[in-house]
């Protein structure tokens, strides 16, 4: 801590000038970054319209004020197709992700120069591509339904359980693998008896964390044809039925909360 | 576990549901959930074996994907995409701190926590991408839109954890400050501050992550950015061009993971 004697009297700073200096230049830059791309991005938006958004807001809401509950009786079979493609797809990743995960775990990889690197890049890729945007992907390949949403749910948390799970497997007791080495177990049973007790736990609490933003995610991948609700919102929103849309979004919300407070649940009995 | 004894094999104890007749229970309603939910599918195979053809010119793209046919399309989604990030962050940022603040029980007066509590549960309530959808509606297709969606999510997010992380604060240091007679104002920003600035900004950089990934999403519906790029391509069946995209997209992500990493670590 730097005492700064200015005028004959010591006084107390928290940090030295040059690191003053260099903070202050920091936040310049921020600051001069934000300036940049605001203008970058505004240079196409018309501005009638933002300022005509009053409006537009008042207009939107008064037709989603009056919902058309008669509506909710079209939505049952979407909505079990919506849960569908989330169990059934994080079902899937599972399969696909636990053996992933082992091939990336620092610690159980087979081959570290070539088989960790490969599985870290499935990983990565499955991670950085929203399931939307699978989901778009799979629609134009295999057409529209539930079987491209839940190949696009899969392909996204793949990624999302492997990381998860590799890192657990990364964090694990190596004591309880020596001792269930120093028996003779086989390379299998080391995995069997030494990892998966102590990863089980984590495994069970990243599935169910997965399986309710998946239901989150399934509730708008109809928007790109991938069944479930949003094909629903997605043909209102095309006719500008907005009375059937606030349906919708209070039958996604009460799915959203009913899904939340269920892994809660089996998350606080696991852990 | 008990002694093997001569006779009686030791067999694994289960790990999760102790009581044998839940276990059966639980196994039975989940293969006749199973059995349901995949007696429900419709798997048109007709229709799956006609996509191939399109699956395989795909793959075909993802192994040359044509980067400079739609070069500028591709510039003019990606300028959007990352100048939506980093303004809708920074101004997400601001406002989440105020309203941080409030929501944590140990600094705000119980109106205003109810209040801040609120804001959050609604902003978190809802995916990006239906929010995207309202603001598109009222304030016109483009980036704009797609800037505001962004900010609002963040809002959501951020404050959340960070009411939670004030929550967990040192309550001595807060204590000590008090006691020299500060102000409301100088207990924040001599006691919570510095507790918790440093997870203030992982988080920040964390989410500025999250923002880019979803502007890649929130185009699909016309909030502007890279999304609405690849949707076009997709549309116009142009796969090599929608891997060109997809590809740049996983590389942003990794930079901007592996480097925000290195930012958290440094700061922490």
């Amino acid at each position: 801590m730097p005492v700064v004697a200015s005028s004959g009297t010591a006084s107390w700073r928290q940090r030295t000038s040059a690191q003053q200096l260099a903070l202050w230049c920091g936040w310049l830059a921020l600051v001069a970054l934000f300036v940049f791309s605001w203008q970058v991005m505004t240079k196409n938006t018309i501005w009638a319209f933002v300022s005509d958004a009053p409006r537009q807001a008042g207009d939107l809401f008064s037709r989603m004020a009056n919902p058309q509950f008669g509506y909710l009786a079209e939505l049952w079979w979407p909505l079990w197709e919506t849960i569908n493609i989330a169990t059934l797809g994080t079902l899937l990743a599972i399969v696909l992700s636990v053996p992933i995960a082992f091939l990336a775990a620092r610690n159980t990889t087979p081959s570290a120069t070539i088989l960790r690197p490969l599985a870290l890049l499935v990983i990565v890729s499955s991670r950085s591509i929203n399931s939307i945007i699978w989901g778009l992907l799979l629609v134009a390949i295999i057409g529209p339904g539930q079987v491209a949403g839940i190949l696009a749910i899969m392909l996204r948390s793949v990624g999302f359980i492997g990381k998860l799970l590799y890192e657990a497997i990364e964090e694990i007791d190596q004591s309880q693998v020596e001792a269930v080495s120093a028996t003779g177990a086989s390379r299998w049973q080391v995995i069997d008896y030494g990892i998966v007790p102590q990863i089980l736990p984590a495994f069970a609490g990243i599935t169910v964390f997965r399986w309710d933003i998946n239901i989150r995610e399934s509730t708008v991948l109809g928007l790109v044809g991938a069944g479930g609700l949003g094909l629903k919102l997605q043909a209102s929103l095309n006719v500008l039925a907005w009375g059937q849309v606030t349906v919708i979004f209070v039958v996604i919300l009460a799915t959203v909360l009913i899904s939340e407070w269920v892994s809660a649940k089996v998350r606080h009995a696991i852990i | 576990m008990s002694a093997a004894s001569p006779g009686r094999r030791w067999r694994r104890p289960p790990v999760f549901i102790q009581s044998r007749a839940w276990r059966i229970g639980i196994y039975i309603g989940f293969i006749v959930y199973l059995a349901l939910a995949l007696g429900s599918l419709d798997i048109n195979l007709q229709r799956i074996y006609d996509g191939a053809e399109r699956g395989w010119r795909f793959i075909q793209g993802f192994l040359a994907p044509d980067f400079t046919r739609r070069w500028r399309d591709i510039v003019q989604g990606f300028e959007e995409s990352l100048t939506m990030t980093v303004t809708s962050t920074v101004v997400g940022v601001l406002i989440s701190i105020p309203i941080g603040i409030g929501a944590a029980r140990n600094m705000a007066p119980a109106a205003v926590y109810y209040v801040c509590r609120a804001i959050v549960a609604l902003s978190r309530a809802f995916q990006e991408i239906i929010i995207a959808i309202l603001f598109v509606a009222m304030f016109g297709f483009g980036p704009f839109a797609g800037f505001l969606t962004l900010s609002f999510a963040t809002i959501g997010f951020l404050a959340k954890l960070l009411a939670e992380d004030i929550e967990d604060i040192d309550e001595a240091q807060a204590e000590a400050v008090r006691a020299t007679g500060a102000s409301w104002l100088q207990l924040v920003n001599y006691a919570i501050q510095p507790q918790v600035m440093p997870r203030l900004i992982g988080l920040s950089l964390y989410r500025l992550d999250i923002n880019f990934r979803e502007s890649a999403v929130i185009g699909i519906v016309g909030a502007g950015g890279i999304g609405a790029t690849l949707n076009t391509s997709m549309e116009r069946y142009a796969y090599d061009t929608a891997a060109a995209i997809m590809l740049l997209i996983i590389a942003v992500v990794m930079a901007a993971e592996y480097s925000s990493s290195h930012v958290r670590k440094w700061v922490q």
